[in-house]
């Protein structure tokens, strides 16, 4: 095998026994920095070694046996360092575990590992920000450059992250149990909220220049797909990795030529990845079948799931979009998801109803600014035929986007309805 | 990257012969694996060819249905995967741990890329051309029958 092929190979075994490996030293050292370190090193040992051995048959085996070596000569430096403590105080120390029972420890249950690490990693104690970059580095196997392009920041930046997000993890001395039952489903929302910042990242990219972003959509859903199997009884991982697999169905059709966004209603459903939805609805099936009521991520996922079985948007099933979308802003209680609510309920029920649903929505300081408002507002007073009320609406929104796209096709939209009220053609 | 992981046949694939126990155990494990990993999107096996059709496409566009078996043995599937991984060499790491889907004979798994959509280029770009105009024609449509029903509702007044 050549060099190029073979350093191709060794990524490619640090893709898949990184997060394993980690998972298996965290438990033993309990500290995230100290098992990187050891991590590292053995993946070091490997660039050097496999180039001219070959690639073992077991390379994670390998792995795991080289970093536990180093942990070994670790433990028994730091053993030596006890003894003269010993020595000096005659208190008795509890030893660390001798070498046997290091063994042993390190190859338990796989599982409990990983889930100890995205529990770590997403712990509360850290920003969102340090719980993105750690989660992405750990789990995800994606190097600090790697995640710096992915979202457009400095590598030193995300570096720097890292660094004190394992800082803050060992100074606030955040336990390395796996809790269960109540106590664990209470820590998920954290984890979950990671993997679907990323996926969103990844989503919200309209750049066809730049791949790495789209590529956080994948691995976004390659964490939640990691996290269905660890938690498979968390109704909620099912229904985010839903959302996410559904959403993801339309990456393909959402992105012109240009890069501009389309929007579900122009896009062209043939291109949807029919692979992709049906994996989608059946996660749903999975989520609908563990919980009721059904919390957000599986609410989100059932509104896509009635977008993604319609062949075409006529065939949208506007009134049960609408009957999940009541109980979503139960849950949240977020004007964004009642301003969504309005528009189902003027495809399901019709222009009137859903204006004075928005019109009720004027006031609320968290939509202040936001051009989704006026967007949906203009777009209601158009179909009512109130064309001249429209038309300054959708110039209010061009006003508030930032998108450039966006406020040109809002401007469009301003001069069509000036166009259509008076014979004069005033320009917008 | 998508990738297709394809089980090439063999004689005894071919010949119907089903798995063994141990086999179908060693591969469900396999599978469970791929799935805690986050990377399997899909994967079934085939029945033999002799229960397969073909549809052969002539010049002059001629169609002819042939009936399986079909002889090229080794060229012919018995399974696929279909996998979700960051390269290719990642997809060759995972073939590599797979067990042997043949025991007792020589047997291949090929991995085949998906095309993305970058890949088409020009023809991609016009294929959104061709759903552009399609679209403006439709938009044209809705507007024409807006505007009609406006002047109908005029004409009224």
């Amino acid at each position: 095998m050549s060099e190029a092929a073979t350093r191709g190979a060794i990524e490619a075994v640090w893709r898949i026994e990184s997060a394993r490996l980690l998972g298996g030293l965290v438990r033993v050292v309990r500290d995230v920095g100290l098992a990187e370190d050891l991590a590292q090193e053995a993946l070091i040992t490997a660039l050097e070694r496999w180039p001219e051995t070959g690639i073992p048959e077991n390379p994670g085996a390998w792995l795991m046996a080289t970093a536990k070596n180093r942990a070994i000569d670790q433990l028994r430096r730091k053993q030596r360092l006890d003894r003269t403590h010993e020595d000096i105080a005659t208190d008795a120390i509890t030893r660390p575990p001798t070498r046997p029972d290091l063994e042993t420890a390190i190859d338990e249950n796989v599982g409990d590992d990983l889930l100890r690490l995205v529990l770590v990693a997403c712990h509360p104690v850290l920003s969102t920000e340090a719980r993105v970059a750690l989660t992405l580095r750990l789990l995800g196997g994606l190097t600090t450059e790697e995640i710096a392009r992915a979202f457009l920041v400095p590598e030193p930046t995300i570096a720097q992250r890292i660094v004190r997000a394992k800082r803050t993890l060992a100074e606030a001395k955040v336990p390395f149990d796996v809790p269960r039952g109540e106590d664990l489903s209470a820590r998920l929302p954290s984890v979950l909220e990671v993997v679907y910042l990323v996926f969103n990242e990844g989503y919200a990219a309209t750049r066809g220049d730049d791949l790495i972003r789209f590529e956080l959509c994948d691995d976004a859903l390659r964490l939640g797909r990691i996290l269905a199997g660890l938690v498979p009884d968390e109704a909620e991982v099912h229904g985010l990795v839903a959302l996410m697999e559904l959403q993801a169905s339309r990456l393909r059709a959402r992105v012109g030529p240009g890069g501009e966004a389309i929007r579900l209603f122009d896009q062209d459903r043939s291109r949807w990845d029919q692979l992709l939805i049906r994996r989608g609805l059946a996660a749903l099936d999975r989520a609908q079948s563990l919980r009721r009521p059904l919390g957000p991520y599986t609410l989100q996922a059932a509104i896509a799931a009635c977008h993604a079985r319609a062949h075409t948007n006529d065939e949208t099933d506007w009134k049960r979009i609408v009957a999940l979308y009541d109980a979503l802003v139960e849950l949240t209680r977020s004007p964004v998801v009642e301003l969504n609510r309005a528009v189902a309920v003027s495809m399901a029920f019709g222009p009137t109803e859903a204006l004075a649903l928005v019109d009720a929505l004027g006031d609320e300081p968290l939509l202040r600014g936001y051009h989704l408002l006026p967007s949906v507002r203009g777009d209601l007073l158009e179909k009512l035929g109130r064309t001249v009320e429209a038309g300054s609406e959708f110039e209010r929104a061009a006003a508030l986007t930032q998108n450039v796209r966006e406020r040109a096709l809002l401007l469009g939209r301003a001069r069509a309805c000036g166009r259509r009220t008076s014979g004069t053609e005033p320009q917008a | 990257m998508r990738v297709m992981v394809i089980v090439k046949a063999t004689k005894n694939s071919e010949a119907g012969k089903m798995p063994s126990r141990e086999l179908l155990t060693a591969m469900g494990k396999f599978n469970e694996e791929l799935v805690k990993a986050g990377i399997m999107l899909d994967g079934d096996g085939l029945k033999p060819s002799s229960t397969g059709k073909r549809i052969r496409f002539s010049p002059g566009s001629k169609r002819t249905v042939i009936d399986g078996p079909f002889t090229e043995t080794k060229e012919l599937v018995a399974g696929y995967w279909i996998w979700q991984v960051k390269s290719i060499d990642e997809a060759v790491e995972w073939a590599r741990r797979c067990p042997d889907p043949m025991p007792g004979e020589e047997s291949e798994l090929e991995i085949r890329p998906f095309f993305e959509p970058e890949d088409f280029g020009a023809d991609y770009l016009e294929d959104f051309k061709a759903y552009e105009d399609r679209l403006e024609k439709g938009l044209q449509d809705l507007r024409q029958k807006r505007i009609d029903a406006e002047q109908k509702l005029k004409a009224k007044k």
